[in-house]
């Protein structure tokens, strides 16, 4: 593949594409490989150190997986053109985009956009989920992946959703000791998400090879974590399964409750988004025209339904019908099955609304505690009178966490999308007249 | 040192780690509980290991608040913590 190792120094450099794809994880990656080989001029943009995304996040390319592998080689082989480490932070819809690269801020024009954004985890707040040691599932996974050391440390791997097993596996294998896993969903729930299972294998839920990877520790449904203590760091966590509680001494808490759709880009192009998911037709053409949309941020359904996603979008997105190629729009229908049912086996109980303490952080990035907010409000309420959501992290987690906690829901986007020191650079945002689809909205 | 390892310097310490070890990883593995201070002096390590919480902001090369997740371990490269009383 074709890295573009410089960007340009000024803001005002334009670089000129047929289609943009943001987002390098399988998404992406799919729909820029059948951009390109469709003889699209291709732009993939992501802001990891590697395409990948979070499912193939890897170190070394040995590392991968062989469908990960053939993907990224089929990438490199295809002629899109791959920029790393670079964050979209602003766009308009007629394909301007705003990329930030280190301290430098560039311009990308492209015929048609494809947003392959991904998900990030729902954290839930508890007691003591602040102190260190205490992480999000997919968080533990990708810091095992970047080189975490867990060997002989005391890990609890908790809270919902399909990546428990496999994370709590490669806990287990990088030789962590396992004192927990907690699925909060009831045994009665998950018992219908298996027998949908066998309609749907993938790797990602196939309970029974990841479960013999920690085979002494007991897999516990209808559980979850009441609290975190410590003294500057997770040294304790207690449990419940409703009726009783126990307590494990711990130093690696993993806990979180499923993925939320990134649709920050999205929402600021205009997109039409119905229950946090970017709606799509079986094309994966959003509202808007020319910005199409694949992978997590139309649904959560995890790799293959992100790759068959991204490959129709790709084809699309370089002009060519999908419907040729039956086995993709299959897979779509039936992807999208899945996704459903992966919200209902999951579906998250009641108790988890009640576990911050009136003193326990639901800001993380202002320390607003609970006892601020008033479930009354709104989100924009909560930002003006707390700031709660207006730091670095601009609600990505307090965001879905005030929407679970009190049902607000996610307030306006605004650009640039990301940090501070992102808006610091110049020309993060685009300057129009026109103003945004989203701050007209208002 | 071999080929495959790189050496950063965390809080002072010189500290040698496999190459492409991503720095938040490095940094747990030395030991940082407190990767940045939050606004009421809590410490703070990180959650997401994506780069959309912000708690394992670190100061490198100088540069305040960078996301330690989104950063690999580069040979020479000079990293404060909370714990060093650094970020
Ligand atoms: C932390 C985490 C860990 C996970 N681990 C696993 C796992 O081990 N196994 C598994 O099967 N599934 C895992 N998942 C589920 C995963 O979401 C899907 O399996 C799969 O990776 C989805 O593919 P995708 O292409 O839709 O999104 P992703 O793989 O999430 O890719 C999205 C990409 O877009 C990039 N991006 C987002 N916004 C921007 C922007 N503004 N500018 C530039 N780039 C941007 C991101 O950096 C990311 O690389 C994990 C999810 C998360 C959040
Ligand atoms: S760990 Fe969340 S941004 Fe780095």
């Amino acid at each position: 593949m074709t890295l573009v190792e410089k960007a340009p120094s000024s803001a005002t450099d334009v670089v000129e594409c047929d289609v943009a794809v943001v987002g390098g994880g399988p998404a992406g990656i799919a729909a820029a490989a059948r951009a390109a080989e469709s003889g699209a001029g291709t732009l993939l943009i992501d802001q990891g150190v590697h395409p990948g995304g979070q499912v193939w996040r890897h170190r070394n390319e040995a590392d991968l997986p062989h469908v990960a592998r053939r993907w990224i080689e089929r990438l490199g082989r295809s002629g899109a053109r791959v920029m790393t480490q670079s964050a979209v932070t602003d766009a308009t819809p007629d394909g301007l985009l705003r990329v930030v690269r280190g301290r430098a801020g560039m311009s990308v024009r492209a015929g048609t956009v494809v947003i392959a954004t991904g998900a990030r985890e729902l954290f839930i707040p508890y007691p003591g989920w602040t102190l260190p040691g205490a992480m999000g599932i997919g968080g533990g996974q990708a810091m095992l992946k970047g080189g975490l050391d867990v060997r002989g440390r005391r890990a609890v791997v908790a809270g919902s959703g399909p990546l428990i097993l496999p994370v709590a596996a490669a806990m287990a294998r990088s030789g962590a000791l396992l004192q927990g896993v907690l699925e909060q969903a009831s045994v009665g729930r998950l018992a219908s998400f298996g027998t949908s299972l066998l309609r749907h294998p993938s790797k990602l839920i196939d309970g029974a090879r990841y479960r013999s990877a920690f085979a002494c520790t007991a897999y516990r449904t209808g559980s979850w974590i009441v609290r975190a203590e410590g003294d500057g760091r997770v040294e304790r966590v207690v449990m419940t399964d409703g009726k009783r509680s126990w307590s494990r001494e711990c130093d690696l808490l993993c806990c979180s409750y499923g993925l939320v759709p990134n649709v920050d880009l999205a929402s600021l192009l205009g997109c039409v988004i119905d229950d946090g998911r970017v709606v799509v037709d079986d094309w994966q053409r959003t509202s808007v025209a020319r910005i199409l949309a694949a992978g997590e941020p139309t649904g959560i359904g995890g790799e293959l339904a992100a790759l068959t996603e991204g490959q129709i979008a790709g084809l699309v997105a370089a002009g060519r019908n999908p419907a040729g190629e039956a086995a993709l729009t299959r897979g779509r229908s039936s992807w999208l099955r899945f996704s459903g049912q992966l919200a209902t086996s999951f579906a998250l109980r009641d108790e988890l609304r009640h576990l911050a303490q009136a003193d326990t952080i639901v800001c993380r990035c202002e320390d607003v505690p609970r006892s601020r907010l008033d479930p009354s409000w709104t989100a924009r309420q909560a930002k003006l009178y707390t700031r709660t959501g207006m730091g670095p992290c601009q609600g990505a987690v307090c965001g879905a966490a005030c929407h679970f906690l009190f049902g607000w829901p996610a307030d306006r986007v605004r650009p640039p999308l990301g940090a501070p020191e992102v808006a610091a650079v110049a020309g993060s945002a685009i300057a129009t007249d026109a103003g945004h689809p989203s701050e007209s909205r208002a | 040192m071999t080929n495959a390892e790189v050496e950063i310097v965390v809080d002072g310490r010189r500290v040698v780690v496999p190459a492409g070890t991503i720095l938040a990883a490095a940094l747990a593995n030395e030991g940082v509980q407190a990767f940045r201070t939050s606004v009421t002096g809590q410490p703070r390590a990180p959650i997401c290991g994506m780069g959309s919480c912000f708690e394992c902001r670190v100061t490198v090369d100088g540069r305040p608040h960078q996301r330690s997740c989104l950063v690999p371990c580069e040979h020479g490269m000079v990293v404060d913590t909370a714990s060093g009383g650094g970020a």
